[in-house]
């Protein structure tokens, strides 16, 4: 049984449909990308998984015992307010929100595992900071640290390093690599396609519609996949 | 009134203290939920909300209702905060349009509406800045005070957390099982309650200083959510006070008298975190 199993799903909002015929399932450990250019209902289908809008039609299954709030979610920029002052800490203890079912304060136990996500990802020290006084890739990692609270199982990653430069870039890629490897799904939206390439196990290429869905290497060699990344996909390998 | 003559009767000393109860609960309660409202981009509800209070209180005035001025303007303005919210939500730049609309409308509708009334100049002024003086405050109000403050203290003390994820990060905090919804109608329906409680007091044009203003200071002390929600409750209270005695002393206006203090904090607050601002760039650069 796989983690997340979705079947001709589509989406629409007021009755336009932003995508449709959209089926893929996702096993436990997977790594999958989301690609398609802006527009193309990728921030609409993880919308979607997370429940914040309802299918027009088709359904989307959760299996392995995954609850649809236990989702790990680190939203597109442009949602999120830059200047609010909020420390890091506070921040990241909010993903904890998820598993205070019935109480009105958090335990210990949520303050010690905010604080060793923040020292994993070597955001220790940032703690007490202001959220607003933080880099671009800083804040970025306050927020994977947050999603992280948030779940055990799945992370969902909405274009996570638009706006940050190459170094940074690579480090957070480097981060959710690791993640991954440590048995966690991650399922996220990039426009880098060095990143498909390299990390992915699965590729989504969304236009209204699945353009293609199967696994990386099949993706670099297919018509979409050589025309989306502008090379040939032989010359990855 | 000479201020000392107000601790003279006990019976004066009873309605000034009254006075002084509700409006540090008012204050209170608009400082927390300004915070809210502040952070969530929606500064003009206060305003737009007391405008339709003041259109509601000049057309209870003319039908003769006003001895249940309080009935009739709280479900008034209760609507039009829901109506409000429900408006931005759909677009950002309709609903800051509808509460503009709103605003300027009920104000419209209300300032004809006292040429009804027989004192027709009086009556606009005290609904506007505020009333003269404290002795229109009822027992009423400071059981609807009591009561709403209560309420604002207990959500702000419960459920901090999910008012901080809500305000922090809206889409995150639904996707984590947050009913928002619920918890942004209610916020709007105490905000309401707030304005409309306070207006007798503050005045229709000061009300929403009393929203603003602590949230802003707070902001520019304050680098954490609790940090700025504790200074902004702990602000509104000492600039209450101050202005309230300052009112009394003077024979100001109580509402006009309580915003000038906050403006005054404010400024010296801004002038306080630039100056600290400035100082902390050139130890850098040294
Ligand atoms: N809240 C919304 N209401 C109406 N239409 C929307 C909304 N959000 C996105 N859309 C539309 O849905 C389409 C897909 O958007 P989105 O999923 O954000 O694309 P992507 O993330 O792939 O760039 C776009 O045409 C966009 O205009
Ligand atoms: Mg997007």
């Amino acid at each position: 049984m796989a983690l997340i199993q979705c079947r001709d799903l589509s989406l629409a909002y007021d009755g336009r449909v932003v995508e449709s015929g959209v089926s893929f399932s996702v096993p436990q450990g997977d790594y999958l990308c989301i690609v398609g250019e802006n527009g193309s209902g990728k921030s609409t289908l993880m919308k979607a998984l997370l429940g914040l809008i309802r299918p027009a039609g088709g359904s989307i299954t959760f299996g392995e015992g995954l609850h649809q709030t236990e989702i790990g979610y680190l939203p597109q920029q442009t949602q999120i307010q830059r200047d609010f002052p909020a420390s890091c800490f506070e921040v990241v203890l909010s993903g904890r929100l998820n598993r205070r079912k019935g109480r009105f304060f958090y335990h210990k136990a949520d303050r010690d595992a905010a604080r060793r996500t923040m020292d994993t990802l070597g955001i220790g020290d940032l703690a007490r900071r202001c959220y607003h006084d933080l880099s671009g890739g800083q804040q970025q990692r306050v927020l994977l640290a947050r999603a992280l609270c948030a779940t055990q199982k799945l992370l969902l990653l909405d274009e996570p390093v638009a706006g940050l430069d190459p170094v940074v870039t690579q480090e957070l890629y480097a981060l959710i690599r690791r993640l991954n490897d440590e048995g966690l799904t991650v399922i996220m939206v990039s426009h880098d396609m060095t990143a498909v390439a390299e990390d992915a196990k699965h590729v989504l290429h969304l236009a209204h519609k699945p353009l293609f869905y199967g696994n990386t290497f099949d993706y670099l060699h297919s018509g979409v996949g050589r025309r989306f990344t502008g090379r040939d996909g032989n010359a990855l390998f | 009134m000479r201020f000392s003559d107000m601790f003279a009767s006990p019976l004066l000393m009873q309605i000034v203290l009254r006075a002084m109860v509700v409006g540090v609960l008012v204050s209170l309660c608009c400082a927390l939920l300004g915070v809210n409202l502040v952070l969530r981009r929606f500064s003009m509800i206060g305003d737009g909300l007391s405008h339709v209070g003041f259109g509601a209180i000049a057309l209870a005035a003319v039908c003769g209702l006003s001895q249940w001025e309080l009935e009739f303007t709280l479900p008034v303005v209760i609507v039009a905060a829901v109506l409000i919210l429900r408006m931005s939500e759909r677009s950002h730049t309709q609903g800051d349009a509808a509460i503009a609309l709103l605003a300027t409308g009920a104000v419209a509708v209300g300032s004809l509406l006292y040429n009804y009334s027989p004192q027709r100049n009086a009556d606009i002024c005290n609904s506007l800045f505020g009333s003269a003086s404290v002795l229109t405050l009822t027992d009423k109000d400071l059981i609807l005070s009591l009561v709403l403050s209560a309420v604002v203290l207990a959500l702000f003390v419960l459920c901090y957390h999910k008012l901080f994820a809500i305000t922090f990060d809206e889409v995150f905090a639904r996707a984590t099982g947050v009913h928002t919804q619920a918890y942004k109608t209610l916020l709007a329906i105490l905000t309401a309650v707030t304005i409309v409680l306070g207006m007798k007091l503050m005045g229709a044009i000061m009300i929403s200083g009393l929203v603003v203003f602590p949230a802003m200071s707070a902001m520019r002390l304050c680098k954490s959510f609790r940090g700025v929600v504790l200074c902004s409750g702990g602000l509104a209270v000492v600039c209450f006070v101050a202005g309230f005695f300052t009112a009394c002393r003077l024979s100001w206006q109580t509402g006009p008298t309580v915003i000038a203090v906050h403006t005054l904090v404010f400024v010296l607050v801004s002038a306080g975190s630039a100056l600290a601002a400035s100082r902390l760039l050139r130890r850098k650069k040294v």
